[in-house]
């Protein structure tokens, strides 16, 4: 199944939170990256029918489907029971989460529950026939069995991410959206997860997940859509947009004992664009992160200048992200 | 009707609403009650007719309406609060189906903790017996009849209230998420105020529907009743259905909001 999104817009009064998103999410894993507050939730919430798109088509299947204004936007027509149509929308659609799993980024379940409860009664919503079997393959899946007859109230945040994946994968959804499915989790659950999705991904479903850390999505997908300040800033092969992203000028702060001096010094240097005398040091920009960083520490020595302080100031992923929309 | 109630979500209702710590709250309006009519009962006062006064007006349009809110807001407002709605709503189930159910519920635990109370202080408020009617003219004023009949009767309107009481509430819970404070405004100055003083305001009325149709079976006068019978059923009705109807259409919209970039 494909996730199709068309010139996609939402605004909230006058702040705009997607602009004009056009993108494609086809079979396998598919990882929405951008910074916090870029407009990532706000699109998951589109595509998984919390959330009518202002403007533009969003399509679930093969033909366009939700489509703004919302509040001129009819009911969908979609059959109850069966596949999805060809053009099927999740918005006023519940029959649509026949195909659909989602795993919300709020923390917040039927803490009252055990595992399996809580599991089993999302089975037996989806009116499975039979919902036990169906739980336990799911909490198996997700490597939830010994704790399955707890309390949720009782697990870590991670448990409680796992339990709630549990519960999307419990009628065995074609798509599978999950919002910053990686939060709380410790390294050997990530990469359970990590294994789980690609699995799920290789199988031939398609799995979208938001997620603010690159090297969760460096991991996971192969595909990206980058998404900065509420427009698609970059979107295709992982690799391709990585090296853009690693090939973009970068600037650090240097505070040393003769700034004057390293600063004559680095300017010859192939790999410093720019530098620039300051009222507390230098800045300076370099197209080469790896080999500025090594000729700095054996300039300064043969310069005999003392290093006091060599500083990146524009590593946050919000920068690599400007970069990119700026490029 | 099976496609209106689905008995998981029933459970679920059930265990998270009885699970909350707001759950105690459920008794403490007929616990006041039940208090206020023993007391009344032991201190006898002379001539009023006060069970009418007591368990009609002060019952259909404080304490019950209290205890409907509390309840009828937790069904599903606690839920939508707490955002773990998501998960009943991330399924192809009905949102027809989701309201109703949980209306169900809402009511069945209102008339557990407000109706019963109310036919038990009434029970206690006329001795339980079913002495000899005295249908003459009082020193106050006001017909006397059986305590029993007044007692069935209040029984049947609370009963009557539970359900559209409910209605109302669920849909204000899916309506704003500050249900408990909106729903409060209603009941102090519509429901125990407006509807009690002035005439027009009892067409909607919960409450004065209830009195209406208590007294459909009580005949008792005292218990003021603005409405008839029918009146209160049809208007009972009628708020009942659209508070449902707009409900559904609320919960079938639900949205969950993003971050503005």
């Amino acid at each position: 199944m494909t996730i199709e999104l068309r010139n996609v817009s939402r605004w909230y009064g006058n702040v705009v939170a997607v602009n004009d998103v056009t993108m494609s999410i086809g079979p396998g894993v598919t990882g929405l990256l951008g910074p916090n507050g870029a407009g990532k939730s706000t699109i998951m919430h589109m595509i998984a029918g919390f959330l009518p798109p202002s403007r533009g088509d969003l399509t679930i299947g093969s033909g366009p489907a939700s489509s703004g204004p919302a509040s001129s936007r009819p009911a969908s027509s979609r059959p109850a029971s069966g596949g999805p149509a060809s053009s099927s929308s999740t918005w006023r659609n519940p029959a649509l989460y026949r195909q659909i799993g989602l795993v919300p980024e709020r923390d917040s379940v039927y803490a009252f529950l055990t595992g399996d409860q809580f599991v089993t009664s999302t089975a037996k919503l989806h009116k499975l026939p039979d919902p036990g079997a169906a739980a336990a393959r799911a909490i198996a899946m997700l490597d939830m069995a010994d704790a399955a007859g707890r309390k949720i109230a009782t697990y870590s945040k991670g448990m409680r991410q796992r339990i709630k994946v549990a519960a999307a994968l419990v009628h065995d959804p074609e798509i599978l959206l999950l919002d910053e499915p990686f939060n709380g989790m410790d390294p050997r659950q990530r990469l359970h997860m990590m294994d789980l999705l690609d699995k799920l991904g290789s199988e031939g479903r398609t799995i979208l997940f938001s997620s603010h850390i690159l090297e969760e999505v460096e991991r996971l997908s192969g595909t990206i859509q980058v998404v900065v300040a509420g427009r698609l800033a970059a979107s295709g092969d992982f690799r391709a947009i990585r090296r853009l992203m690693t090939s973009r000028p970068h600037v650090f702060t240097v505070r040393s004992s003769d700034d004057r001096l390293l600063g004559s010094t680095l300017i010859g240097r192939p790999a410093v664009t720019a530098v620039e005398l300051t009222g507390t040091g230098l800045q300076v920009r370099t197209s080469d992160y790896g080999a500025f960083c090594r000729d700095i520490a054996v300039l300064a020595r043969d310069q005999g200048v003392r290093l006091r302080e060599v500083l990146p100031t524009d590593e946050s992923l919000e920068s690599v992200f400007a970069y990119l929309v700026a490029n | 009707m099976s496609g209106f109630f689905n008995p998981t979500i029933a459970w679920i209702t059930m265990r998270s609403t009885l699970g909350r710590k707001r759950a105690f709250l459920f008794a403490i309006p007929a616990l006041i009650l039940i208090l206020f009519t023993v007391a009344l009962k032991v201190s006898r006062p002379p001539s009023r007719p006060w069970p009418s006064h007591v368990l009609g007006t002060f019952g259909f349009s404080v304490l019950l309406p209290l205890t409907a809110l509390i309840i009828g807001t937790s069904v599903l407002g606690a839920e939508i609060d707490d955002g773990s709605i998501i998960h009943l709503l991330a399924t192809p189930v009905r949102r027809s189906s989701i309201v109703m159910t949980k209306f169900v519920v809402a009511t069945a635990l209102t008339m557990i903790f407000a109706a019963i109370p109310e036919l038990v202080a009434a029970l206690i408020a006329g001795g339980g017996s079913s002495p000899p009617a005295v249908t003459s003219v009082g020193p106050g004023g006001f017909v006397a009849v059986s305590g029993s009949k007044l007692a069935l009767g209040l029984f049947v309107g609370a009963l009557a209230c539970s359900v559209i009481y409910n209605a109302v509430f669920v849909m204000v819970s899916v309506a704003t998420t500050r249900a408990i404070a909106v729903g409060l405004l209603y009941v102090l100055i519509w429901e125990a105020l407006l509807s009690n003083f002035v005439s027009g305001a009892r067409l909607l009325s919960v409450s004065h529907y209830g009195l209406g149709i208590a007294n459909g079976f009580a005949h008792d006068p005292s218990l003021a009743a603005g409405l008839t019978v029918l009146t209160s059923v049809i208007m009972g009705a009628l708020v009942t259905v659209a508070a449902l109807a707009l409900a559904v259409n609320l919960l079938s919209s639900f949205t969950l909001k993003g971050e503005p970039a």
